[in-house]
């Protein structure tokens, strides 16, 4: 696939200075490419009118900016303390093993790709896993298991909060360039935890 | 009477809650409608009585912040949203979102009208897919119900992985496209933030409570909360609690009574320690359980409020371990910009582990210590001070344990114990 | 800096207490520096006084408390100015920040690997010397350290040791802040941040050796210096800069004999703390090429061989004796070495036949340099109290680095506006933002007429405005007209000297007129002599015709490159059949057609002066000592003498001593003449007008032997217009032939913004040296087709 050049400048003018841009660019190429290629940093240098050096400035400090390609499925374990002490050490210990890669490890047949990753802010649903960024909450290792080998079927489990399908790498990040995919109505609204505290109220507790 | 306040969470147990639909239907976009028909003064001038206070972790009066914009000055103003929400323990803006985004953008029209800013960013945190989606879905459905797009724009921005970018000069250098590193104050945003214009940066949840204090008055939103801190708060409770969630109170509450409201602490199990408001808040333990979880109140402990991330852990976790692991998220999440902060959790993290593993010793402990001390306050951010505060708080509760640890030569600790699924077992 | 700048407005005064110790420093100081005026050190890496402040290292934690409350922590003394009431405390009161700085310089310390005995900046490192006196005793941080692959070439000239580097970003925020070069940046995050490039292009940047040197670890070196010396092996001479008129203050830094490396000296007037890659990095020319070590003469059979001083001074005299004689100097002799050209050409010689101009000229230049540029003084500080500053025939990146640096910190700090009348675009108009007024060839003196500037307003006008006929005057008129401040900005080094000191046909020393009576007694009176010949003298192109036509006998040439001169070859070919002596530093195309060649002392081995485009004195010593080669002016006085003609200028010392006494012309000055625009020609289908101009870095001969350097060299390439590319059928990186009835040129093709008629190729660059090709100049007729 190409750069869309014209799509490229619909995410520029969303900024009333264009290199507010870069951001949104680098997920875009992410969607088109599934990492950082050199013909994105050197794409995005030319249309934003700055030096390739600036853009991979940029690109090397965000840790979901990826300079090489990750799987189809980009599966990060939380390891930060909670979700560690949780079980996100055992989690990420029996991915690692049973997927036979190690931290930032593709798979050979790249659909899979592994990260532990730090807190994601759905501490209440600990242990938590992001597949391509979506949530998978209340992992065990058995679940996580079934997370992968989905995956690499081409089947992946639904997220417990998210659309009603995975999407792939390339699919999550176009959302994350800001497009549109049209699955923003899939869902839950709110997994049990979220609404406990309403929950309890109603009860009058 | 509940103890529970559900204002944000009011209506998130309706299946359709993100939607415009059912935001309309409990009298969304009313509040924007009434603040836009008043001056603008007058609209900080009432946040500023209701005693908002910013619910990112400083707690900065919001009112206070609005009026700091220079008026008249004419500058395009900004308006920019921390949706960054990235400290360890703190999950609660992400399931807001998620459940009503559209209060966001209501309470980002209102801000906008009474800062005259024409313009908001909502700079999200990129490793959240379905947030993202539903933000950027609720902002269209915004326009296309006229509520923007008539003299206030709101522009989403996915950030990409960085938990120093929730630190609000951080912030808006990324927002600017560069690399997310705290910039030099003064100046402050609220004279030269994005692109050095006057900008106002606050919490998502400081925001998204702005409608509701238009709707029901200053009056009613004192009327929750402490003396100095008022209103009610969203408080996530995680870890080793038998129900964890969020539970919407006024400031004040203890976490005893949280805990009884969610079942205590996971079965056959006690409490050891808690962070109050996300890993860069001094730890507490079961000595702290009824303090008035408001910002003078935790402050006066020696702690802070932060986000009011509750973090739950039991006698089953080792204390080295877990601020092991908060020290490699500090390390990890550096930004690089300062030597204390960058070489500092270089070290830490280094010494944490031989402790863990029972290679360490009784002067690693007080090296430790000495080196926490070169770093807090020495670190260009608030990012290096918290990188200290797992360490000193855990030595000052748990000194016994790390030289366990030493006298051992191993970490006497059971991980399973600490699991989920161990815990299920059990 | 503050504490330095003149103003008319009184500065605020700000007394502080420091120490114990009260200092008083106008308002906006930083801490830092006001315990400086106290000779109190703080320590610090990324300070730097002409970067911005970052407070990114924090070494330089002090205590502050003003109106009697105290910060709870320490701050960082490089990032807050004083204020009223103020009192600091630093590592020498108090203990927090003793202990402070201690803590920091340990963090600093812990992953710096311990090669200080074969680092570069070994004995003159500053995180070494720091340490020394702001560290801890002992070390105790025994864990891993960080290792990256070392080092890395972030550009032929500059190699990167990333373990070394302390990430004071001083060098990111130079080629960003001041060289508007951001080609290298911080990359990665946390303790894997790391200075660096993007992996496609190299830190091609014209002012990469500043990094170098104000990197305060060794993690910058200069290939050309790398694992050369130590420190306190060097003897260090303040010195000039040889290769361009912005007049940069350096340091010449001798081992044994042998220039081992330069750097920017400190002249907060002129090149502040910088200079450019070439004035940095190119001196081997001094050592690597054959240098001339003995004089040399061409005996009967016409072959030059090895003589004594005296036999050729001897022939020397000889031959100049009673002939037709010139002297043609080229613009990179001092001084005081132009000043000896000058007066040898007058007594020696009795002539006026004396130009300085190696290159193209015109009379409306000369008359031009009489009437405005002699004694003119226009200077940095204009272009620092402009309102808007015009380039005319000159860019200033390429032709006067320093002044480039000047105008981007006026852009960059307060928005100066800038406009540049040219045919094509250049990268410092882009850096500068300026407003790109597009000309064809011969079509600038229209453009210049029409330019809104006010008496606040400075021109910069460039060597090349002689190629455009009427742009001097162009120029002049426009001055008149709203009282805005001319520069006239050589390229040479020695250019303005020499003008000053009258290697001119029309103009005596002292910018005393020729033509005027008084002028001539002033300076007759002042050698000595009865009088001075009258007859205004021959410009550089016209001596060159009179050697062809038999009208002058002989010529004495001294540093001028036959390629530099328009139609060289022909001008070779004039001095074969004339009495030519040469004094020359090494082997050129005019000592192998000299009769006499005498070897003189190169720059580093000889004392003397340079008057930048200032008019401002660049005073620097002889860095290497002993040597045997003697300047310019000496041999002159030597020759005159054996002529029996003598002009007393047995040293440098003298001759500046003699030319400063002459002073200034006070009397009437030349009128320059106003001279219309020629039409300009007009071109169809594949011809194209030419033009060019030389880059900072070319074929120059101050730059051979400095490989490195030309590494960063901008590649040659000949700039057409899209819409001639287009009607070519090439594009960027496809070849075209570039040609004329004299020659032709086969280069790449880079498709920018240039006027539709023109054609830019660089002037004396690798493969594209249009004089010696095409003996073509600006506004000539070429074709441009696909090759």
């Amino acid at each position: 696939m190409t750069l869309d050049r014209d799509l490229m400048q619909t995410i520029i003018a969303r900024y009333p200075r264009s290199r507010s841009a870069i951001m949104p660019l680098l997920h875009y190429v992410q969607s088109v490419s599934g990492y950082v290629t050199n013909e994105g940093i050197e794409t995005i240098s030319e249309i934003l009118g700055i030096e390739t050096a600036e853009v991979s400035a940029v690109a090397t400090f965000y840790t979901q900016y990826k300079r090489k390609p990750v799987g189809e499925y980009h599966v990060g374990v939380c390891t930060n303390t909670l979700c560690a002490v949780m079980g996100g050490d055992a989690i990420f210990s029996a991915l690692k093993d049973h997927l036979g890669i190690e931290n930032d490890g593709v798979t050979a047949d790249g659909k899979v790709s592994l990260e532990h990753i730090e807190c994601n802010a759905a501490c209440d649903y600990a242990p938590v896993v992001m597949a391509n960024w979506e949530f998978y909450d209340n992992q065990s290792v058995e679940s996580a298991k079934s997370l992968v080998d989905g995956a690499r079927a081409g089947n992946p489990p639904a997220p417990t909060r998210g659309p009603n399908k995975l999407v792939t790498y390339k699919e999550a990040s176009a959302v994350l360039a800001g497009l549109d995919d049209g699955l923003a109505r899939e869902g839950l609204q709110a997994g049990a935890p979220t609404l406990l505290g309403l929950k309890l109220s109603k009860e009058g507790k | 009477m509940s103890k529970l306040t559900p204002v944000l969470s009011a209506h998130w147990d309706e299946a359709d809650s993100f939607t415009i639909e059912a935001y309309t239907r409990h009298g969304g976009y009313t509040a924007s409608k009434k603040a836009l028909a008043m001056d603008p003064d007058a609209v900080i001038q009432l946040v500023k009585d209701s005693g908002l206070r910013g619910r990112g972790g400083a707690g900065f009066p919001t009112g206070m912040k609005w009026g700091f914009i220079p008026q008249g000055d004419n500058k395009d103003h900004y308006l920019v949203v921390n949706a960054d929400e990235s400290e360890p323990g703190t999950c609660k803006d992400m399931p807001l979102l998620l459940a009503n985004p559209h209060v966001l953008v209501e309470g980002c029209i209102i801000a906008c009208h009474a800062i005259r800013a024409e313009r908001a960013f909502i700079y999200i945190r990129g490793e959240v897919t379905h947030v993202a989606r539903r933000m950027n879905a609720a902002i269209a459905d915004a326009y296309k119900a006229g509520h923007l797009g008539n003299g206030i724009d709101i522009t989403l921005h996915i950030g990409a992985g960085a938990y120093i970018c929730g630190e609000e000069t951080a912030l808006l250098d990324s927002l600017e496209g560069f690399r997310g590193q705290p910039r030099l104050r003064p100046p402050f945003p609220a004279i030269a933030g994005l692109y050095a214009r006057p900008t106002v940066v606050n919490n998502v949840e400081s925001i998204s409570s702005v409608p509701a204090i238009i709707n029901n008055g200053a009056e009613w939103y004192q009327s929750m909360g402490t003396e100095k801190s008022k209103g009610a708060t969203l408080y996530s409770l995680s870890g080793h609690v038998n129900n964890p969630g969020q539970f919407e109170a006024p400031l004040g509450i203890t976490l005893r009574e949280i805990l009884e409201l969610a079942g205590g602490v996971r079965t056959g199990h006690k409490l050891k320690f808690w962070t109050p408001g996300g890993s860069s808040t001094p730890l507490f333990t079961d000595a702290h359980l009824d303090i008035p979880l408001d910002y003078e109140g935790v402050a006066a402990a020696g702690s802070m409020l932060g986000t009011k991330a509750l973090q739950i852990f039991d006698e089953t976790t080792c204390i080295v371990r877990a601020v092991l692991r908060w020290t490699e998220f500090y390390k990890h999440e550096s930004c690089g910009k300062c030597t204390p902060c960058r070489e500092g959790t270089w070290w830490l993290v280094q010494i944490l582990r031989d402790l863990e593993n029972g290679t360490g010793t009784e002067a690693d402990l007080e090296k430790l210590l000495d080196l926490c001390d070169n770093i807090m306050g020495r670190s260009f951010c608030a990012l290096g001070d918290g990188a200290t505060s797992p360490i000193t708080s855990s030595i000052k509760y748990f000194h016994d344990e790390y030289i366990a640890h030493v006298t051992n030569g191993a970490c006497p600790f059971d991980p399973v114990k600490s699991t989920l699924f161990a815990g299920a077992v059990n | 800096m503050t504490t330095t700048q003149e103003s008319a407005v009184a500065v605020e005064m700000i007394t502080v207490v420091i120490d114990g110790f009260e200092v008083t420093v106008p308002k906006g100081t930083l801490i830092i520096r006001a315990a400086e005026k106290l000779g109190i050190q703080i320590p610090r890496f990324c300070d730097h006084p002409l970067l911005d402040p970052v407070g990114a290292c924090r070494q330089c934690l002090v205590d502050v408390e003003i109106n009697g409350r105290a910060f709870p922590k320490p701050q960082a003394s490089c990032t807050i100015p004083v204020e009223p009431n103020m009192i600091v405390k630093t590592q020498l009161t108090s203990p927090v920040a003793d202990k402070a700085q201690k803590g920091v310089m340990e963090l600093l310390l812990g992953n710096h690997p311990l090669d200080c005995p074969v680092c570069d900046k070994g004995g003159e490192c500053p995180l070494q010397n720091q340490a020394m006196s702001n560290g801890r005793p002992d070390a105790r941080l025994d864990g891993y350290k960080r290792t990256f692959e070392k080092p890395i070439n972030i550009s032929s000239s500059v190699l990167l040791d990333r373990e070394r580097c302390v990430l004071c970003a001083r060098c990111t925020r130079f080629s960003e802040q001041i060289a508007s070069d951001p080609f290298i940046t911080l990359n990665e995050r946390g303790a894997l941040q790391q200075v660096g490039i993007y992996e496609n292009d190299p830190f091609k940047s014209y002012f990469s050796g500043n990094t170098v040197q104000i990197c305060p670890v060794g993690a910058l070196t200069g290939a050309s210096y790398r694992f050369r010396a130590r420190p306190f092996d060097l003897v260090s001479t303040p010195s000039a800069c040889e290769h361009c008129a912005s007049g940069c203050d350096m340091r010449t830094d001798v081992r044994r004999g042998k220039t081992l490396r330069r750097l920017a000296g400190d002249d907060p007037s002129v090149n502040e703390e910088w200079n450019c890659d070439k004035g940095r990095w190119a001196f081997k020319y001094v050592t690597s090429v054959d240098r001339l070590t003995h004089p040399l003469l061409r005996n009967a059979d016409g072959v030059l061989v090895q003589a004594s001083w005296p036999e050729a001074l001897a022939a020397a005299a000889a031959g100049l004796k009673g002939k037709r004689a010139a002297v043609l100097t080229g613009g990179r002799v001092t001084t005081e070495d132009a000043y000896g050209y000058s007066k040898f050409a007058r007594i020696a010689l009795g002539t006026n036949d004396v130009d300085y101009r190696a290159r193209v000229t015109s009379d409306e230049e000369r008359d031009f340099l009489a009437a405005y540029v002699a004694g003119s003084s226009t200077t940095y500080r204009d272009i620092d109290a402009a309102d808007h500053v015009a380039l005319v025939a000159f860019e200033p990146e390429e032709e006067s680095p320093i002044v480039f640096l000047r105008l981007n910190k006026n852009f960059k700090k307060r928005g100066l506006k800038v406009s540049a009348v040219a045919t094509k675009g250049s990268i410092a108009m882009d850096k500068l933002k300026a407003d790109f007024i597009k000309v064809a060839p011969g079509a600038e003196p229209a453009a210049v007429s029409s330019l809104a500037l006010t008496a606040k307003s400075v021109i910069l006008v460039g060597e090349r405005a002689s190629e455009s006929a009427g742009l001097f005057s162009a120029v002049a008129a426009l001055s008149a007209k709203t009282g805005a401040k001319i520069a006239y900005i050589p390229r040479r080094a020695g250019e303005r000297g020499a003008l000053e000191a009258g290697a001119l046909g029309t103009l005596l020393p002292g910018g005393r007129p020729v033509a005027d009576a008084a002028a001539r007694v002033d300076i007759a009176a002042a050698w000595g002599v009865d009088s001075l010949p009258s007859t205004p003298g021959r410009t550089s192109q016209q001596i060159i015709d009179a050697l062809a036509s038999k009208e002058l006998d002989a010529v004495v040439v001294g540093g001028v490159d036959a390629h530099d001169l328009p139609a060289g070859s022909k001008a070779l070919d004039a001095m074969k059949s004339a009495f030519v002596i040469s004094l020359e530093i090494a082997p050129s195309a005019i000592t192998a057609v000299a009769d006499v060649v005498l070897p003189v002392a190169a720059i580093t081995e000889k004392s003397g002066s340079f008057l930048n485009w200032e008019g401002r004195a660049r005073a620097f010593d002889e860095a290497v000592a002993d040597s045997h080669n003697r300047s310019d002016v000496r041999i002159l006085s030597m020759i005159a003498d054996a002529m029996g003609e003598s002009i007393m200028l047995g040293t440098v010392t003298a001759a500046a001593r003699e030319f400063n006494q002459l002073g200034k012309w006070d009397g009437a000055r030349v009128q320059l003449a106003p001279v219309s625009p020629a039409t300009p020609s007009s071109v169809t289908g594949n011809e194209a007008l030419l033009t060019s101009w030389r880059r900072l870095l070319d074929m120059g001969t101050l730059q051979k032997g400095e490989d490195n350097l030309a590494g960063t060299r901008r590649p040659t390439v000949a700039v057409i217009s899209p819409k001639r590319a287009d009607a070519t059928g090439v594009k960027t990186g496809q070849q075209v032939r570039v040609s004329n009835a004299h020659g032709s040129i086969t280069i790449p093709v880079l498709v920018e913004d240039i006027h539709e008629d023109a054609v830019w190729i660089p002037r004396n660059s690798f493969a594209s040296q249009s004089l010696v090709a095409l003996d073509a100049v600006h506004g000539e007729v070429v074709t441009v087709v696909k090759a």
